[in-house]
């Protein structure tokens, strides 16, 4: 069954189309790869389904309802969460205060401290820091820590945009392997990763944008072997 | 000795007031980026509202303290519902604008509510009728009144009610959250609509209670009177470091005492050349200094830290 069903989907900044017209979708319990180069429009399809952005037009259903016309506020009450490029921590706020921001939409006081004990075993380096402000976390712990306040939300569909980004390759290694875990305990994933080697390696499927088009879509497995895909996007 | 004891005391009364007025100022800078001139306005407006609260009430035979608190609380919801409603129709079309844009509107809303006040109120100093039998302490050769204790009293119990808010409640944290990141907060599903509508009624409630402050104090009022004390207030928040709570809180505590140093002894240093009435000058001398040595403030935050 589709999660997330992407129909025509545009993105415009002023008169600039970053995204054509894409479709695309995600099934439930999947992990999806949306990579490409840099400026093909793979964050911006993102942060238009986090409505971040306001999409210029396309549809998007999502466990069958029309999620365009979900105000923006209420999209983590429908259980879509985004780890923003770049982090997003509130800098000023302490490693706790961060993760209880992301159940703020939630009233299950009793569940939430549940996944909050999830989240910090995921992440120990993160019970370590409870109490730091998060600002002065390196740039991988603010990262466990944008992804383990998306988990506080309890999402169904976790929308990750370049979890690697900037990080030093024993960090990257370290995301991805929750990022692994977080996927077999059934979690529905959209991942935008530049690094395509590794995003088609946790994936199932992957989708590859160029220009704001999507221009192949196949099996994960299939697109590492693709000599296309190798050539452009593998460094090879 | 005794002129230091003095000052200081008036400095601290003044200064509570200061601190509660930078705190609309400062709560509205650390969540949309808005210095709101019309603020001074909304303290003015409160004032006048617990004045004619309380002259029309003067004569029921109430006892005096209650006149005072139903004159109070009615000009903290007056001002709660214009706080409320300048964000709606002044600022909130405006929220995707240059940011010039929506200062210049903030100066054009301090015309409006001051012709407006005019209007109701007159061009004419009014009495604010003294609902509090005064009574003077002394100590220390230093003299005090209720009223300021009262002022004093009630600023710090106010203060401490908003940091719990800020600090410990779900809006607190939203405000926050707001704050510091408004797109990330908006992912936390953080009505930001809501949230900017809580930080312009709470500042104006606070300027409410400052205004109800101002009149008891100086027992007077006058419908430019929010155009120097929210200018101060402004001067308060800026030396506390706008956008930060516990700077709009030092800030105005410590510009109270400046100024109130600077008219107890201004007619020494200059051998009686200015007097007492130049008060005035120093809040703007903080002001000049801040932005000139130290523009984040004292408790400043680095403005790297907005995205």
């Amino acid at each position: 069954m589709n999660m997330l069903e992407v129909n025509g989907l545009r993105v415009s900044y002023g008169g600039i189309q970053a995204v054509r017209g894409i479709s695309f979708h995600v099934s439930e319990g999947e992990m999806v790869a949306l990579i490409g180069a840099n400026g093909a429009g793979k964050s911006s399809t993102l942060r238009a389904l986090a409505r971040l952005l306001e999409p210029a037009g396309g549809n998007v259903r999502y466990r069958g309802k029309e999620l365009l016309q979900v105000p923006p506020h209420a999209l983590v009450t429908e259980g879509i969460a985004l780890v923003p490029e770049g982090r997003g921590v509130f800098p000023r706020m302490t490693t706790l205060e961060n993760l209880y921001m992301g159940a703020y939409a939630r009233n299950d006081r009793a569940a939430v401290a549940r996944d909050l004990e999830h989240v910090l075993g995921l992440f120990p380096r993160l019970k370590e820091r409870a109490q730091q402000v998060a600002g002065t976390l390196s740039g991988g712990e603010q990262q466990m820590l944008a992804i383990g306040r998306a988990l506080m939300s309890k999402p169904r569909l976790l929308l990750l945009d370049e979890p690697s980004m900037g990080l030093a390759p024993i960090m990257v290694q370290k995301i991805f392997e929750v990022i692994r875990t977080v996927a077999s305990e059934g979690m529905t994933i959209l991942l935008v990763e530049q690094n395509a080697k590794l995003a088609l390696e946790v994936s199932q499927r992957g989708y590859v944008m160029e220009s704001g088009e999507i221009t192949v879509t196949d099996e994960s497995t299939r697109l590492l072997a693709d000599p296309k895909v190798r050539a452009a996007y593998l460094g090879e | 000795m005794d002129t230091l004891l003095q000052q200081l005391i008036n400095g601290l009364t003044l200064g509570a007031v200061y601190a509660l007025v930078a705190l609309g100022y400062t709560m509205v800078y650390g969540i949309i980026g808005l210095i709101n001139f019309a603020h001074g306005e909304v303290v003015m407006i409160g004032t006048m509202v617990a004045f004619t609260v309380i002259v029309s009430l003067a004569g029921s035979g109430m006892p005096p303290l209650l006149i005072l608190g139903i004159g109070l609380l009615v000009a903290v919801v007056a001002c709660m519902v214009l706080g409320w409603g300048l964000e709606r129709v002044a600022y909130r079309p405006l929220r995707h604008a240059p940011r010039l844009t929506p200062l210049i509107t903030a100066i054009g809303m301090s015309i409006v509510l001051q012709n407006i006040a005019m209007i109701i109120w007159g061009r004419n100093y009014i009495t604010f009728p003294p609902m509090i039998d005064k009574q003077i302490y002394e100590f220390a050769g230093a003299s005090f009144t209720n009223v300021q204790v009262a002022i004093v009293v009630l600023a710090a119990l106010v203060m401490i009610g908003l940091t719990y808010l800020v600090q410990r409640t779900r809006m607190g944290m939203a405000m926050r959250a707001t704050a510091q990141n408004q797109h990330v907060a908006l992912l936390m599903g953080v009505d930001i609509d809501r949230v900017i509508a809580m930080a312009f009624i709470i500042g104006s409630a606070l300027g409410a209670l400052a205004g109800c402050m101002v009149g008891s104090y100086y027992e007077i009022a006058h419908y430019q009177m929010g155009f120097m004390l929210g200018l101060k207030a402004f001067t308060a928040a800026v030396l506390g470091g706008i956008g930060n709570m516990a700077g709009a809180m030092a800030g105005g505590l410590l510009l109270g005492i400046i100024e109130a140093l600077g008219a107890g002894y201004i007619g020494d240093l200059t051998g009686n050349f200015l007097g007492s009435h130049y008060q005035d000058i120093f809040a703007f001398m903080v002001l000049i200094v801040v932005l000139m040595f130290r523009p984040s403030g004292l408790f400043g935050e680095r403005t790297g830290d907005r995205a």
